[in-house]
């Protein structure tokens, strides 16, 4: 089956939750599809930087992201914008910054995974 | 009173991440019309837009880069002799940085522009002259709309909302030295201090609006005028049936008072198309916003305001 027909399934690191995400679905639209609060959807275009995560394992195809948001350094080393980033296998991802603080509102002190170390 | 000085916003060139997507988008949904494509001199594919309704040769500038966000802004003055007043002015005031002559010629069918930087961060662009092949129904007993109108059919490029961090500074250089007039202001805190200010150069409610956040050079969004309330909830059908971001809306400004819906582009660059608002004229007293009540300047219906108005931006 070609990569963009298959599901796979997207774990959020920081809450522990766990989607399934279309092989031609944003990880983005795939987290809205969870249709939960927190989910901070910005711009949905590369552009404004809310959605900033970091794939920890797994594969994916990231369309160009603005480097206003996502440095070449930064990209190397698996920061995405979650809006551009569809995934090629099972995907563990971390949420930075905004996405973070967004996702992670919810959950009481004590759920909270540590940060993880910048 | 005649129009004079700074007459209007002419054109906006706008980053775009991939130009054939973003060409896709400004012409299919929002309905402005290519005009022609040429190569920057740093080598970045342009294509120039412009609106059924413009006579200027074209109003939007799409630019292929590796960052969104707003390159510049331009506005069109009445005569060559004002373009030499006010640049030496903007000059002499020493608010403006990174000024330099743009050459004739270097936007097409175009005269020289005088481009500086003002304290928000923001390129701004003074020209006198551009070629007028003319709008879409031309000048002659004409009909009120062309019959190739397609996606929203916008207009015209209308204004821009920028996000900066010196709006003192920006307002001074705009109102005392460009000629601009408050219409509207954001105040916030015991002393009144301005946060936001919508500012007109000839009748309309707001040219180019800016709202003071600690960052630099940000685009909030490009604005587009359409005819009515009703094409504005066209407008949204179009979002919804092309898939386009749906921001919010469509929904009423307390500032302002325009009907609105906001979107965005393939690259994130935020847009609106809206319709309405007043007639500003020079007698007209600024109308004064506070901060507790910003939720309802910018959604009149909803009366509050969401993060995403705030904290999403290119």
């Amino acid at each position: 089956m070609h990569p963009a027909e298959q599901r796979f399934e997207v774990h959020i690191l920081d809450t522990g939750e766990r989607y399934a995400c279309g092989g031609s679905q944003t990880l983005l639209a795939g987290m809205e599809a969870l249709g939960r609060k927190g989910i901070p959807v910005g711009c949905r275009g590369g552009g404004c930087g809310v959605c900033k995560s970091r794939i920890v394992r797994g594969d994916y195809h990231a369309a160009k992201m603005s480097r206003a948001c996502v440095s070449a350094d930064e990209q190397a080393a698996g920061v995405v914008l979650a809006c551009r980033v569809v995934p090629r296998s099972d995907i563990e991802i971390e949420a930075l910054d905004r996405m973070r603080r967004c996702v992670t509102r919810h959950l009481t002190p004590a759920a909270r995974p540590p940060v993880p170390p910048t | 009173m005649a129009i004079t000085g700074v007459m209007r916003p002419g054109h906006v060139c706008i980053r775009v991440l991939e130009i054939e997507p973003a060409v896709r988008h400004y012409v299919d949904t929002i309905g402005l019309r290519e005009v022609m494509r040429d190569t920057a001199a740093d080598g970045s594919a342009r294509v120039f837009l412009k609106a059924w309704d413009e006579a200027d040769h074209h109003s939007v500038v799409l630019r292929e880069a590796d960052e969104a966000g707003m390159d510049y802004m331009g506005w069109k003055v009445d005569s060559e002799a004002t373009l030499d007043k006010l640049s030496a002015d903007v000059e002499a005031s020493g608010l403006a940085t990174d000024m330099v002559w743009m050459r004739e010629g270097e936007h097409p069918m175009t005269g020289r522009r005088f481009r500086f930087t003002v304290p928000t961060g923001h390129v701004m662009e003074l020209y006198a002259h551009r070629e007028t092949p003319g709008c879409a129904v031309g000048y002659l007993n004409p009909d009120p709309w062309p019959d190739d109108m397609h996606g929203m059919g916008a207009r015209r490029f209308d204004h821009c909302l920028l996000y900066g961090d010196d709006l003192a500074g920006t307002f001074k250089l705009f109102t005392e030295v460009l000629g601009f007039n408050l219409t509207e202001a954001v105040v916030a805190g015991p002393d009144e201090q301005m946060i936001g200010a919508f500012l007109s150069c000839a009748t309309k409610a707001h040219d180019v609006a800016f709202i003071q956040q600690p960052v630099k050079n940000k685009l909030h969004h490009v604005s587009f005028l359409l005819d009515n309330w009703g094409e504005v909830l066209k407008a949204a059908d179009i979002i919804s049936k092309r898939r386009v971001s749906l921001d919010i809306g469509p929904t009423r400004h307390g500032i302002t008072r325009g009907e609105t819906v906001y979107f965005f582009d393939p690259s994130g660059n935020r847009n609106e198309v809206f319709a309405g608002g007043y007639t500003w004229y020079p007698d007209k007293p600024v109308i004064k916003w506070t901060a507790e009540e910003l939720g309802t300047g910018i959604f009149y219906h909803d009366r509050k305001l969401n993060e995403k108005f705030l904290s999403v931006f290119t």
